[in-house]
């Protein structure tokens, strides 16, 4: 067993408002395995990575890893985030670096940008490896982003929507390059997405997470496609277009059966207020 | 053009943009608009205050002649100017007289003992200047020697920051002029030497500079050190960074746009409070420049001192525009253009 929930249950706020985010969500991803979480934004998979990452605590259950309680993040498991969680002030080179010298101490400086470079160049940014997140579109910094925790070697991948903001061609290939390495170094995946096609695409059990407040798992939906599954022989699969629909029809019902009295419910995204650097930025912008 | 533009926003010669596009021919009502903006709202401001000047300064009169308009003002920068030119001059012709001494003393006997002797001739208005300047940046050195580490330390630990915060809000508001004996009894038996390094009214009034200033700088890195983006700590939380490298990776980086921020505000307080410590210090720097032609009052007095208001308001603008540039290099959201 490589990573366990048992009884898991999160919340914010205190008092009245108080929004209990997750509640008691029971999951075993077993090692090797690629899991795919399928569900509604707002329903809290962001919070049950977090969770899983050791970025934050369960209020009542716990988290086990190797069947030893999480008590905080680790190397062992690489985070790809949602929102890139690039430093500004490194280039791409420098972001995959600052990960990759944690991991390999050991290694000759040499050896370590190399084995940066090669996962810069498995996600296609080798011309980029010198400009900064500022200068990259939103799709080339989830690259970097990926590109940094592939290039950790971590015992479990944690995937938060790591292709959302991705093109079509780029998602493909990234899918596929994840799916690879995954495969070949015998790494434990779990992907969060909202797209269904993804999960069954790439993993090996889909997830439900029924929409929150007070979200639980759902039950799991094998996929037992064949391995290396091709994206556009998929479609005529019959296996994928029974399963996609099964799970569609699911994530359907669920979605009309949301409590009426938490319909109003939104979780708002984690943002940050600007700090005023922005009153520094040159206005030429402004004038042009 | 759009290189021209680049280089002209780079080199901080923002003011050139406006000028370069009216001339490049297109759009060319938008651009006289934006020139007119630019250059002519300023000139006129500039012109309608020096003519309310020298109409209200006409109409007074006080002990010591009537107060100057621009004109005089003018004429005494000039003689400033030239008075600091004379006393270099002076300076020069003692060296080589004293130089050509000395080499004849040699030429009769290589084995003499040769003294030079500093030229001891009154600091001119440009000596002052610069004095000013070293104080103020000795001044803001030791003030962000101690407001740094204590304010990264403040910004990481809540219970530091409660620990500090009323000392903080006790001693921000408090004037030089309140600091200044203290701080002059103290340097006063603290520095003994009569030859040291730096004269005993340099030091007085740099450590007045650094008990003003130090505490914009102490906010603001407390501040940006505890409000970095959660994301940044994340990362470093799942990278298991070591403190320092947690500190000189991630932290400093995130935070240096605020701390420039913090360091150019102590700045403008230190050269705004050095003039009163200078003053009172008799540092010889622009504060003891003014206070000596007050006590002189001769005919010319005022005008000269308006003459140091101006060049302390500009010197304080440039230092301004300088911390500004420093903070654009280290600002991190530049965005290619």
């Amino acid at each position: 067993m490589s990573l366990e929930l048992i009884n898991v249950s999160k919340g914010f706020g205190e008092g009245n408002a108080r929004t209990n985010v997750l509640e008691n969500v029971n999951l075993e991803i077993h090692e090797g395995e690629f899991v795919a979480i399928v569900g509604f934004t707002g329903s809290g998979k962001t919070t049950l990575v977090k969770l899983m990452a050791g970025l934050l605590k369960p209020d009542v259950g716990s988290v086990l890893f190797k069947g030893k309680p999480v008590s905080g993040p680790g190397k062992e498991r690489g985070v790809v985030f949602q929102n890139y969680s690039l430093l500004p002030w490194f280039t791409v080179l420098q972001n995959v670096l600052l990960a990759v010298n944690e991991v390999y101490p050991q290694w000759t400086k040499r050896q370590r940008h190399d084995h940066a470079k090669k996962y810069i160049d498995m996600v296609n940014l080798a011309p980029a490896l010198n400009k900064r997140p500022a200068e990259l579109s939103g799709g080339m910094r989830q690259r970097v982003s990926v590109a940094r925790a592939l290039a950790m070697n971590p015992e479990m991948l944690l995937l938060d929507e790591p292709l959302s903001a991705l093109d079509a061609i780029t998602r493909g290939t990234l899918q596929q390059e994840i799916v690879n390495i995954w495969g070949k170094d015998k790494t434990t995946a779990l992907l969060i997405t909202n797209d269904v096609d993804e999960g069954i695409l790439m993993a090996d059990r889909i997830i439900p997470l029924n929409p929150g407040p007070k979200a639980t798992l759902g039950p799991e939906f094998k996929i037992a496609i064949d391995r290396p599954r091709d994206k556009t022989a998929l479609n005529d699969n019959e296996d994928f277009i029974k399963i996609r629909n099964q799970i569609i029809e699911y994530l359907m019902d669920i979605g009309e059966e949301v409590d009426p009295e938490n319909e109003n419910c939104y979780s708002l995204p984690e943002i940050e207020p600007v700090m005023p650097r922005s009153l520094f930025k040159r206005q030429i912008t402004k004038a042009a | 053009m759009k290189a021209t533009i680049r280089f002209l926003n780079n080199s901080g010669m923002k003011w050139g943009i406006p000028f370069m596009r009216l001339f490049s021919g297109e759009k060319v009502r938008l651009r006289l608009r934006d020139t007119g903006r630019t250059f002519v709202a300023p000139a006129l401001a500039i012109i309608g205050f020096l003519l309310i000047w020298s109409f209200c300064a006409s109409k007074i009169t006080t002990s010591l002649g009537r107060l100057p308009g621009p004109a005089a003002v003018w004429e005494q920068a000039n003689s400033l100017w030239h008075e600091h030119l004379a006393e270099r001059k002076k300076a020069d012709v003692f060296y080589a007289r004293q130089e050509e001494r000395n080499a004849k003393k040699y030429a009769k006997n290589p084995d003499a003992k040769i003294n030079t002797v500093d030229f001891t001739g009154k600091p001119t208005y440009v000596d002052q200047i610069i004095t000013s300047l070293k104080t103020v940046f000795m001044g803001f050195t030791i003030a962000s020697i101690i407001a740094l580490p204590i304010g990264i330390i403040c910004g990481l630990s809540k219970t530091a920051m409660k620990a500090f915060n009323p000392l903080i809000q006790i001693f921000k508001p408090v004037s030089p002029l309140a600091w200044l004996p203290i701080v002059t009894m103290v340097v006063s038996a603290a520095y003994v030497t009569n030859n040291g390094f730096f004269a005993k009214s340099f030091v007085i009034s740099a450590i007045t500079v650094s008990l003003c200033s130090m505490w914009a700088t102490l906010i603001n890195t407390a501040l940006g050190v505890s409000s970095v983006n959660v994301d940044y700590i994340n990362v470093a939380k799942v990278l298991q960074l070591s403190p320092a490298k947690k500190t000189f990776k991630i932290l400093l980086p995130a935070t240096l746009p605020l701390i420039f921020t913090g360091l150019r505000i102590s700045l403008g307080v230190g050269w705004m409070v050095l003039i009163a410590s200078e003053m009172l210090a008799q540092n010889p720097g622009l504060g003891k420049f003014i206070w000596d032609e007050f006590q002189n009052g001769s005919s010319h007095s005022l005008a000269r001192i308006m003459v140091a208001v101006f060049t302390i308001g500009i010197i304080g603008f440039i230092l301004d525009r300088i911390m500004v540039e420093l903070q654009k290099l280290v600002s991190f959201e530049k965005t290619s253009q």
